[in-house]
């Protein structure tokens, strides 16, 4: 991989600025929220232009690399990002700001809630901008903390378990990964990803890691998956997702869904795959078993729920299966153009899955938060109906969002679930046949809460339902117009995303 | 003999009786009319004022000795370890004295300061002794005054009953020592140490072996009890706790740097029977005494018996001082304690001077620890009538300064650094080892520092009920300033010379080489 | 870099000794009724301690051993007055300064004899500073022992829980703990041949590996026993909780390092052959090495999991820090570079960060809802009735998880990846302490602030009654001062790993060069 220096730590700021617009909002008061919504903007502008000056042939680029951070341990600040790493960081930035505008209603210290909020946006841009174990883990960790004390301090009322259980789960992963990362450093002497990707890829790592510790590598790559596997989630590591979800406040829900999840993927995407590939190559029958039913079982959930948060909950978990079976089909080693066209394909959908559930899923709860607010708490799916009367508005744009999540084309959440399809089925054609059962699932469900909650009769106390006011149109507006800008033109993305895909792809070896 | 040497030899002695015959002639006849504090200043100062010229007889006698007429047999010798030990008895004795000028425990001082004369003339002779027959005088001498001195309390009914018992003991000890020592002269046909001690590892005593040891466990016993030894301690407790304070802590300090005096004096004299440094040559030796075949001479029983005296006294003084409720009977035991380590130095004595310094360091630090505790223990008494536990409470509020001596007094006791006691502590324990490493040895070290730290529980009982609980009665504590000037010297001279132990360790070194 | 300051500042360092003796002293003769004079003078004197410390700490870089004072203090047994600094000591100086200063400021709300306080805190903190400079081995000890009398009288007077009773218990512990390093000195002394002690020169001694053999562990478990090491480590919670709030930072934060410095620079440096092989093996235990990392490893996991099931806040805390004192004694036992570094690293991150937790549940909490017992401080809502508190626990609760980013993570991952190169098992187990470490840190923090459940009547009661008292600035600025030095370590652990990794390289090689 070739890495270009830069002169000017631009990736250092990005993930610095939120963590200075913390300390600011933590003393703002009544003003956090302005100081967090300006912070958020900023981010998203760096994070643009970070977009907008990668290497063109998706190699890393604006590399940061300081090597004597502690040497006895391989520990280095690396810092660089390639389409896969910017795409994210936009995508953090695009949802940190749709979480901050969406929080117009924090009374109880809202100056410590925009703080955490944007110590966790920090937390999402160094993980997603390191290259090195040690501060990608920092980083992990640093975002852990935060949304444990959002869900926690600020939630609905069983708030408590489902904090603890989030945390619990999520460090234990986090102790799964931290062992076998030990394992591996105390192999090969490095915690850089690059590194260990060239080692891997030549099949060195293996070789090193049976000498020093013995033939434990498919057990550090299980526990690697494991970490990941929390975080996404994949069955049968979901079980915090529904009640964290429902009960942290929808705009934390928001950061939850839309940017938290991405860090399981990334995580897969840059570090289990690239590391540890041969052996997910190994166990790729079982893996894609469990990414199968990650996405039916998802759909199923969904269709059993009558809490809006925990349809979408259950959803997202469906959503991201996608990704996870995309991720494990292309774990196949090379063997000419149509399975390297396959994986490319994936690649692309899983990519493009990433951001664009994560768009959708939290517009989606922005919506949810909104219905919330106008019901004094309610959100059950029976409790309202035909609400396209009283709020078309809200019922049209709130209708594209549900669309876009169903997967329908011309927006943008089909792009993705295409391309993985095209990719995975010449892969895996008995994983793509049985996710097909998640599409129509899903498709229920959300034609289900559509229907009811926007058609049929108006119950009495929805009568008077206050649509969206101008203020929300105008946040809610550009997020939908880019659901269809990406629907219809999706090469704005794919054009930089697929020199990174096959710059990957290259460096890979199952 | 020449009386002229007689005199010259025995400067320091005709000093201080001369002194006791002042205080005596001033107080019965000048001061008849005055009132109880005056006289006691005015002997006080008399008797210090005696210590002083004595004290400055034994810098000018030097090096010397007395020789009995006719032979070349010494009786008494000045200079060298004699001199430290007469120098440390005289600056304890005017401490002691100091300290009466507060007491109210007798209306005749003049006696009293007369008795402690002496009493100290007994221990000045007893240092310098170098015949079985002045030792015993000088003993005799030296206890005599102090049975007197425990009984000065005549209103206290302890005083009394301490005073027979430690009268009864002390004549049976002296009975003991005498017995020993006509076993020596029968043995040896001698009564001068170096004769005594060549004649042991000679032929002449080499068949009386058995009797030997006779002699040296019933010479152990007599000064066993002088030291407080266990099992010859009986009397230590009540004792200390029966006597006037400013008696108590002359009989702590002064009679123990005489009795440790007289030890080494015999330690060292059993090892100058090597003629000036040279073994003498067809004899066997070995320093390391305890398994020993026939010709061990003296050393052999003396180092054992001084070993199983010097751990006993460690064991048991350390554990029954930690049960204790008055403080007095504390620091009997403790007395005893820091006999056992005294004892073990001494049972293990080397040629070279080291450990001789090492024994006198000690003593005579502990000398000037124990005079102000006693200083302090009495001024406490006075107010609040009793020596318990607690009666010290909240002293560190009724009178500050007194709690800051007996801050640094009780420490130093219990040898922390870096007051002096420490420091004496760890020179006894390297003299000690540099004589000889092996497991015995070592052993014992290892316990006399194990019970070394388990000491500090009762020393910091004491020190708790200063400076932790509440005080029952919270009324100031009134020292006299001359007091608090005895004790504030002391607390210094303990602190600095802890600090820069080199000062007294030089000093001592100096003579005894 | 920072040739901005003249080397030989390094020598200032010493002053840090002499200034905070000095303060104590001053302290004694401030009036009594000036509290905030105490306080600010003692302030002054921590932050001038500090400061000197940073000073040397910077001129230091880039140096190995630099010595500051080498005098004669008593030449005739070789002991030198011999202040040196090396890498190690000069982190450890640095954590001292900053302990001191932030227990000052923990201590700002103290009333009863603030004075006093404030001097047996000064006298503690210049004993400290002592044994981490000092070079000779009985100077070193000499300061050791100092430390000892101050933490008995800081726990006693002004402590909580049993407070008499844990005193005596901490003191008879450390004391004789060093009485078994006093023996093991003795020993090394007189074997040696008793020409010097200090440490460079008794490295060097060639002492015979079956002295070794018996010498090590005697000197290695009496320092041991200070640094908390199962299962000698009763002391330390009992300790820890009577303890005043300031006096609790210093005995985790400080004080514990003692036991674990001596065991590395008196134990492991002079003694090093010690931990070889004994030749046979009993269940995989074949050295003393092993030994005493099977000890350490115990201590981790059985001061995780008692602190797990404990029902006092600060117990909690007390029982935390003996596990994390585990980790420094595994790292000792690793004997290389990388494990080693960790272990003073972790010295230095636990010291910090032990302050801290105790500042927060002493002062912070106690001091105002005079409880510990979590199943009271549930239902009192403390996370919006104090927030600072239980956000300062949140940061200092992760930092002692050993999360990333701050002091403890490289340190403890430094002393894994050490163990792993010797004996895997020890990872295991120490990472299975590590485990439950996060789940009590996690479980007293749900408890005592972030608890929903419903106050008890009374507690709803004192809720309306009266609010908490606020928090002060000394609180702020303590609680800022020492996150921000963990947060700084943690981030960029060279400022302290490029003083240590030399430092123990050189006594990796060969001890003392």
């Amino acid at each position: 991989m070739k890495e270009m220096m830069t002169g000017f730590p631009i990736l250092t700021l990005l993930t610095a600025l939120p963590l200075a617009g913390a300390a600011v909002a933590f003393f703002s008061g009544r003003h956090a929220r302005a100081v967090a919504l300006l912070t958020t903007l900023a981010s998203l502008a760096i994070a643009l232009f970070v977009w907008t000056q990668l290497p063109s042939d998706g190699s890393i680029g604006l590399v940061e690399l300081h090597q004597k951070w502690v040497p006895s341990l391989g520990i280095e600040y690396h810092l660089g990002v390639d389409g896969l790493g910017a795409l994210m960081l936009v995508l953090s930035a695009i949802v940190a700001l749709m979480s901050v505008d969406a929080a117009h209603r924090v009374h109880h210290q809202p100056g410590l809630y925009f703080g955490l909020v944007l110590v966790l946006e920090s937390g999402l841009f160094g993980s997603f901008t390191a290259l090195n174990f040690f501060h990608w883990f920092l980083y992990w960790e640093l975002s852990l903390i935060p949304a444990f004390f959002l869900i926690k301090l600020w939630g609905g009322t069983k708030r408590g378990p489902a904090a603890t259980q989030f945390f619990v789960y999520t460090m234990a992963g986090s102790v799964a990964l931290l062992v076998a990362f030990l394992a591996v450093f105390l192999s090969t002497g490095s915690m850089d990803f690059p590194t260990l990707t060239n080692l891997a890829s030549t099949g060195a790592l293996d070789k090193m890691v049976t000498a020093h510790l013995g033939p434990i590598t498919l057990w550090l790559a299980i526990g690697v998956l494991a970490g990941f596997a929390v975080k996404v989630p994949m069955i049968p590591f979901h079980t915090w997702l529904p009640a964290a979800y429902a009960e942290a406040p929808s705009p934390v829900t928001m950061l939850l869904t839309g940017a938290m999840s991405k860090m399981g993927v990334y995580g897969l995407l840059r570090i289990a795959i690239p590391i540890f590939g041969a052996q997910i190559f190994q166990i790729r029958t079982p893996l894609l078993v469990l990414a199968v039913a990650t996405v039916v079982m998802g759909a199923w959930a969904a269709a059993a729920q009558k809490d809006l948060k925990r349809i979408f909950a259950y959803s997202s978990v469906n959503h991201l299966g996608y990704c996870l079976v995309a991720i494990f089909a292309l774990a196949v080693p090379a063997a000419g153009v149509g399975v390297h066209a396959s994986q490319e394909a994936a690649l692309n959908g899983v990519i493009l899955q990433m951001f664009n559930h994560g768009v959708t899923a939290a517009a989606l709860f922005w919506f949810v938060s909104i219905l919330q607010s106008r019901t004094g708490g309610h959100r059950g799916i029976d409790h309202f109906g035909g609400l396209r009367k009283p709020a078309p508005v809200l019922a049209g744009l709130m209708g594209i969002a549900l669309f876009s999540s169903l997967g329908l084309p011309g927006l943008n959440g089909f792009v993705g679930e295409f391309l993985i399809f095209r990719g995975v089925f010449p892969l895996a054609w008995v994983a793509a046949t049985v996710s097909i059962l998640g599409l129509l699932v899903t498709a229920a469900v959300i034609l289900t809460v559509i229907q009811k909650v926007f058609t049929g009769p108006v119950p009495e106390h929805c009568v008077g339902f206050p649509d969206l006011h101008h203020g929300e149109r105008l946040a809610l507006a550009p997020v939908i117009g880019l659901m269809l800008l990406i629907g219809l033109l999706p090469q704005l993305i794919v054009n930089s995303v697929n020199p990174t895909v096959v710059n990957l792809l290259a460096h890979w070896r199952f | 003999m020449n009386y002229a040497d007689l005199f010259r030899a025995t400067l320091p002695e005709t000093a201080l009786e001369v002194a006791a015959l002042l205080v005596l002639a001033v107080d019965l006849g000048l001061l008849r009319k005055s009132g109880l504090k005056v006289r006691a200043a005015v002997a006080a100062l008399l008797g210090v004022a005696g210590c002083g010229v004595a004290l400055w007889a034994v810098l000018v006698q030097g090096s010397g000795g007395l020789i009995f007429q006719g032979t070349q047999e010494l009786l008494l010798t000045s200079g060298g370890i004699a001199a430290v030990a007469q120098i440390g008895i005289l600056v304890l004795t005017a401490l002691t004295l100091l300290l009466l000028v507060d007491s109210v425990f007798t209306r005749n001082v003049g006696e009293y300061v007369a008795v402690v004369l002496m009493s100290a003339t007994g221990g000045l002779l007893i240092a310098g002794a170098q015949d079985l027959l002045v030792i015993f005088i000088g003993l005799e001498l030296l206890s005599l005054g102090l049975y007197i001195l425990t009984a000065f309390a005549k209103s206290s009914g302890k005083s009394a009953e301490a005073a027979l018992k430690y009268y009864l003991f002390g004549g049976m000890s002296a009975a003991f020592l005498l017995f020993g020592f006509s076993y020596l002269y029968g043995i040896t046909g001698s009564t001068n140490l170096h004769q005594i001690l060549l004649a042991v590892y000679g032929q002449t005593a080499y068949n009386a072996a058995p009797l030997l040891v006779v002699a040296v466990v019933l010479i152990a016993t007599g000064l066993g009890f002088k030291v407080a030894a266990v099992p010859f301690h009986l009397w230590a407790p009540d004792t200390y706790e029966g006597a006037p304070a400013p008696a108590a802590a002359f009989i702590a300090s002064v009679s123990k740097v005489a009795s440790f005096a007289l030890l080494i004096a015999i330690g060292t004299a059993a090892l100058h029977a090597f003629d000036g440094g040279q073994p003498i040559a067809h004899l066997e030796v070995h320093l390391h005494g305890v398994a020993a075949p026939a010709h061990t001479g003296f050393r052999g029983p003396w180092s054992l018996v001084l070993v199983l005296l010097a751990a006993a006294s460690m064991v048991l003084g350390n554990l029954a001082a930690l049960a204790q409720v008055s403080v007095r009977r504390l620091l009997a035991y403790s007395a005893i304690a820091h006999a056992g380590y005294i004892l073990l130095a001494l049972a293990y004595f080397s040629y070279s001077p080291r450990s001789a310094a090492a024994v006198l360091y000690y003593i005579l630090t502990y000398g000037l620890t124990t005079v102000g505790a006693f200083g302090v223990v009495g001024v406490v008494e006075r107010a609040t009538g009793s020596d318990r536990l607690d009666a010290f409470s909240g002293l560190h509020k009724r009178n500050p300064i007194l709690a800051a001596v007996l801050l640094v007094l009780f420490l130093s006791l219990a040898g922390i650094p870096p007051l002096v006691g420490f420091w004496a502590k760890f020179n006894l324990f390297a003299a000690v080892l540099s004589v000889s490493a092996g497991l015995v040895p070592f052993t014992l070290v290892a316990l006399a520092v194990a019970f070394s730290a388990v000491s500090l529980y009762y020393y910091l009982q004491v020190l708790k009920r200063a400076f932790v609980t509440r005080a029952m009665d919270e009324a100031p504590i009134k020292a006299h300033p001359m007091t608090l000037a005895v004790l504030l010297a002391i607390a210094a001279a303990v602190v600095v010379l802890g600090c820069f132990p080199t000062l007294l360790q030089a000093w001592i070194e100096g003579f005894v080489r | 870099m920072f040739s901005i300051l003249p080397p030989n500042s390094v020598s200032l360092l010493a002053d840090t000794i002499y200034l905070s003796f000095a303060g104590a002293l001053l302290q004694v003769l401030l009036p009594k009724g000036k509290p905030s004079l105490s306080r600010w003078l003692a302030l002054l004197v921590a932050v001038a301690g500090l400061a000197i410390a940073v000073v040397g700490f910077i001129a230091g870089m880039g140096q190995g051993r630099v010595v500051i004072v080498d005098a004669p203090w008593v030449p005739s047994m070789g002991i030198h007055y011999l202040l040196a600094a090396d890498g190690i000591s000069r982190v450890l100086v640095l954590l001292t300064g900053l302990a001191a200063v932030a227990g000052v400021l923990f201590s700002w709300n103290i009333e009863l004899r603030t004075n006093e306080f404030f001097a047996f805190f000064l006298a503690l903190i210049g004993g400290v500073y002592g044994v981490f400079l000092s070079f000779d081995l009985f100077l070193l000890f000499v300061f050791y022992e100092i430390a000892i009398v101050p933490k008995y009288f800081l726990i006693a007077i002004w402590g909580s829980t049993r407070r008499e009773y844990a005193a005596m218990k901490l003191a008879l512990y450390s004391f004789v703990g060093s009485a078994m390093v006093l023996i093991g000195l003795l020993a090394a002394y007189a074997t040696s041949g008793s020409h010097s002690t200090s440490l460079i020169d008794l490295s060097h001694a060639g002492f015979s590996v079956s002295f070794q053999m018996w010498c090590f562990p005697l000197v290695f478990i009496g320092f041991a026993i200070l640094a908390g090491m199962w299962p000698f480590h009763t002391w330390a919670p009992t300790g820890h909780v009577a303890a005043p709030t300031a006096a609790s930072m210093l005995l985790a934060g400080v004080v514990m390092k003692l036991g674990a410095y001596g065991c590395l620079r008196v134990g492991m440096s002079l003694f090093p052959h010690g931990l070889d092989p004994w030749g046979f093996s009993l269940i995989g235990i074949g050295s003393w090495r092993d030994v005493f990392a099977v000890l350490a490893v115990v201590g981790i996991v059985y001061g995780a999991l008692v602190a797990l099931v404990q029902t006092d806040f600060k117990f909690v805390i007390g029982y935390s820090s003996v596990s994390h004192m585990g980790f420094v004694l595994l790292g000792l036992m690793t004997l290389n570079q990388i494990g080693m570094t960790g272990a003073v690293l972790q010295m230095f991150s636990h010291g910090i960060l032990a302050g801290l937790l105790f500042a927060i549940v002493g002062r912070i909490v106690y001091e105002r809802t005079h409880t510990r017992q979590l199943a009271e401080l549930e239902t009192m809502h403390l996370a919006k009735r104090l927030p600072f508190a239980a956000w300062a626990f949140v940061i200092a609760g992760i930092a002692s998880m050993g999360l990333p980013g701050f002091s403890g993570f490289v340190a403890e991952l430094q002393v894994l990846v050490g163990a792993w190169k010797v004996n895997p098992w020890w990872v295991a187990c120490a990472g299975v302490g590590i485990v439950v470490g996060v789940a009590y840190t996690w479980r007293v923090l749900q408890k005592a602030f972030f608890s929903d459940l419903l106050p008890s009547g009374h507690v709803l009661e004192q809720e309306h009654g009266h609010a908490l008292a606020p928090i002060t600035w000394p609180e702020v600025t303590g609680v800022a001062l020492l996150i921000s030095v963990s947060l700084a370590v943690g981030l960029y652990p060279r400022i302290l790993l490029d003083a240590i990794e030399p430092a123990v390289k050189t006594l990796l090689a060969g001890g003392g060069q």
